[in-house]
């Protein structure tokens, strides 16, 4: 035992010692501006970043040969943790912050040459294009959380009956949920510009105008979501226990009496959830909206301005105020206030729904 | 519970037209797929003009095109969505084991900022990522913009609280004198860890799996912004988009563009039909 705890010390510190000196050389070749690179056929390969990521690897592999009884427990701990927490704070953490940063800038996406305050979030205000775009998706997120819902119910109903092939038309109905929304977008600009204007005998494409095309981006949203919902009103019916139903029946309790005194208060929870899934999909819906309209559309007249962008919605417009336009800090400022909205929004949403809960 | 016939046949009639319904554009596709551009605008909805023939030839056009490179792209999904999910469902159970089993402040608030880190929607990381993973890369030494490793990089972050949240769940469940009396037997932590907990986790790491798997698999944004559409590695989604966007309505390519892109999704779906519709269920439910 005491053998193999001095050869696994000197494992360790080796590992440690060559891990340090790696990293430091991969420090000294950053601040001194060396730049070893190695030619593998057409690839390149930095050497600093090897260095760095193997100082890292053996670092870490030190560190879980020091031979201790009282810490290993402790190390383990944050071994285990360091992977996912690592590339969490990297994705995630730092650029929230500095996203926060960049807000009050006026950031072009590589740097920044001044403080602007609030200006941006000023000017937002007075941007007719994005008024449109959030009034635009609050109204599809109300409208979808209605329609979704009711259809997905509707659809868990008519798949809990007896009907034969029950299994098969589950399936069916949650097949677009399975691809995606760019693919779908695509598939439904075609049957919206040509199928349905042969099937109508029509010239017009419901995308041609305004409000025909939000309302086409509703039918495309509702049918590709509404057989995920669906599944989960399934799974919700079941719980209902069937003594209760079957204590209603004998009470002479109609299938309606059932379904509205006793099924729905009885899924309850499940009414959470799916409204708590539905509003925070919709709100943030980008992929449809891209390949189906582009957000291309006319207004006249809104604000006092003509707009192009009648069927962008909020994720879209903060996409193309960065990437079309440029004005990387305007674009992360409406982030910033579209992670604000839809935060209090849902926040709202749980805690009106845990109160009827509590009341049903 | 007997119902009566003719109220089984009007739900089944209803059930049929919902199916209809739901599947048309599928076979709006597939069929489309078989015929030439004057065919399909002509008459999109007949069958005149299909031929196996025609489905080849518009497949090997989409294939060896040099925007939508589909076996390149193919296997770019393929890559990311696999590493991504052994990572994921590896360090997410370490993770989550750690946080579940040690009950100090520290494992608290870590917990406590993966479930609100939940709610950020990605639109507000998106643009500081790409600085966040320009200056990190450049720090570095190795690219993280426009590289496949730096995309999986990304898959673990962002779906790492997820991944933690759900399977923190499961463990919470796992008796903890299982893992004193491995402690007792002389195993280590680590031990007790990959031999007795992970193997006990499989059920919710399928799960957790399908979740992240149909994200990773079918999400755009991300791919697109990190690698850009004209990446000679752009995954699935980024060259359906890259593609279209060279051929405006030429439905032929269009279609079997997104038949092609379908087909594996579809596949898997059909071999694995009952663990996806099961797994999608319990993740929204937990």
């Amino acid at each position: 035992m005491n053998e193999n705890n001095a050869s696994k010390k000197t494992l360790s510190l080796a590992l440690l010692i060559l891990g340090a000196v790696l990293l430091v050389a991969a420090l000294w070749m950053d601040i001194s501006k060396t730049y070893l690179v190695i030619n593998m056929g057409s690839a390149k390969l930095a050497l600093r970043g090897l260095f760095l990521v193997l100082g890292a690897l053996l670092c870490l592999a030190g560190l879980y040969y020091i031979p201790t009884v009282l810490h290993h427990r402790a190390i383990i701990n944050f071994l285990f943790l360091f992977p996912l927490l690592f590339t969490f704070a990297v994705t995630v953490i730092i650029p929230m912050f500095v996203g926060i940063f960049y807000s009050f800038t006026d950031w072009n996406g590589v740097s920044y040459t001044r403080m602007v305050g609030f200006e941006n979030y000023g000017a937002m205000f007075k941007d007719p294009a994005f008024i449109w775009s959030l009034l635009l998706t609050v109204l599809f997120v109300i409208v979808n959380m209605v329609l979704v819902n009711l259809v997905a119910f509707l659809l868990a109903l008519l798949c809990t009956t007896k009907l034969k092939g029950v299994g098969f038309f589950r399936a069916a109905y949650f097949l677009p949920n399975l691809i995606g929304g760019i693919v779908l977008g695509y598939i439904w600009q075609f049957i919206f510009s040509n199928v349905l204007t042969t099937i109508l005998n029509s010239p017009h494409s419901a995308l041609a105008s305004t409000k025909t095309a939000f309302m086409a981006i509703i039918v495309v949203y509702v049918w590709q979501y509404a057989g995920y919902i669906m599944l989960i009103y399934i799974n919700g019916l079941a719980t209902v226990p069937k003594d209760v139903l079957e204590a209603a029946q004998i009470d002479g309790a109609d299938a309606m009496k059932t379904l509205f005194q006793i099924k729905i208060p009885m899924i309850a929870a499940t009414f959470t959830i799916c409204t708590f899934l539905t509003l925070t999909s919709a709100f943030k819906q980008f992929d449809v909206n891209l390949a189906l309209t582009n957000g291309v559309g006319t207004v006249r007249g809104f604000m006092g301005q003509r707009l192009s962008n009648g069927t962008q919605m909020i994720a879209l417009n903060i996409y193309n105020t960065a990437f079309a336009r440029d004005q990387f800090g305007y674009a992360q400022a409406k982030a910033i206030l579209f992670f604000i909205i839809l935060a209090c929004v849902s926040l709202i949403q749980v805690r009106i729904s845990n109160k009827r809960e509590v009341e049903m | 519970m007997k119902m009566k016939t003719s109220r089984m046949v009007v739900l089944m009639a209803v059930a049929i037209l919902l199916a209809a319904y739901i599947l048309f554009p599928f076979a709006l596709v597939v069929l489309n797929s078989f015929k030439t551009q004057s065919a399909i605008v002509s008459n999109p909805i007949s069958a005149a003009g299909a031929s196996f023939k025609q489905f080849v030839s518009n497949a090997s056009s989409v294939i060896n095109n040099k925007n939508f490179v589909f076996w390149h792209a193919f296997g770019s999904s393929a890559l990311v969505t696999i590493i991504s999910l052994v990572l994921l469902a590896v360090f997410g159970g370490m993770a989550a084991w750690v946080i579940c089993r040690n009950k100090t402040k520290w494992s608290v608030v870590i917990y406590m900022v993966f479930i609100s880190s939940m709610i950020i929607p990605f639109q507000v990381v998106m643009l500081p990522l790409i600085a966040t993973f320009r200056e990190v890369g450049k720090f570095v030494g190795l690219g993280m913009n426009g590289t496949l490793p730096g995309l999986i990089f990304a898959y673990c972050g962002f779906g790492g609280a997820m991944t933690v949240f759900i399977l923190t769940g499961f463990i919470k469940g796992i008796p903890y004198e299982l893992e004193e009396a491995a402690a007792i037997d002389g195993c280590s932590p680590e031990g007790t860890f990959f031999r007795i907990i992970f193997p006990l986790l499989k059920p919710t790491i399928v799960t957790v799996t399908i979740l992240n798997g149909m994200w990773i698999w079918n999400d755009y944004l991300l791919p697109s912004i990190l690698l850009g559409q004209n990446n000679p590695n752009k995954t699935l989604p980024v060259a359906v988009q890259a593609f279209v966007g060279s051929f405006v309505k030429s439905w032929d390519m269009i279609l079997t563009a997104a038949l092609l892109a379908m087909i594996p999704m579809i596949v898997i779906f059909l071999i694995a039909q009952k663990h996806i519709m099961d797994g999608m269920v319990q993740g929204a439910i937990k």
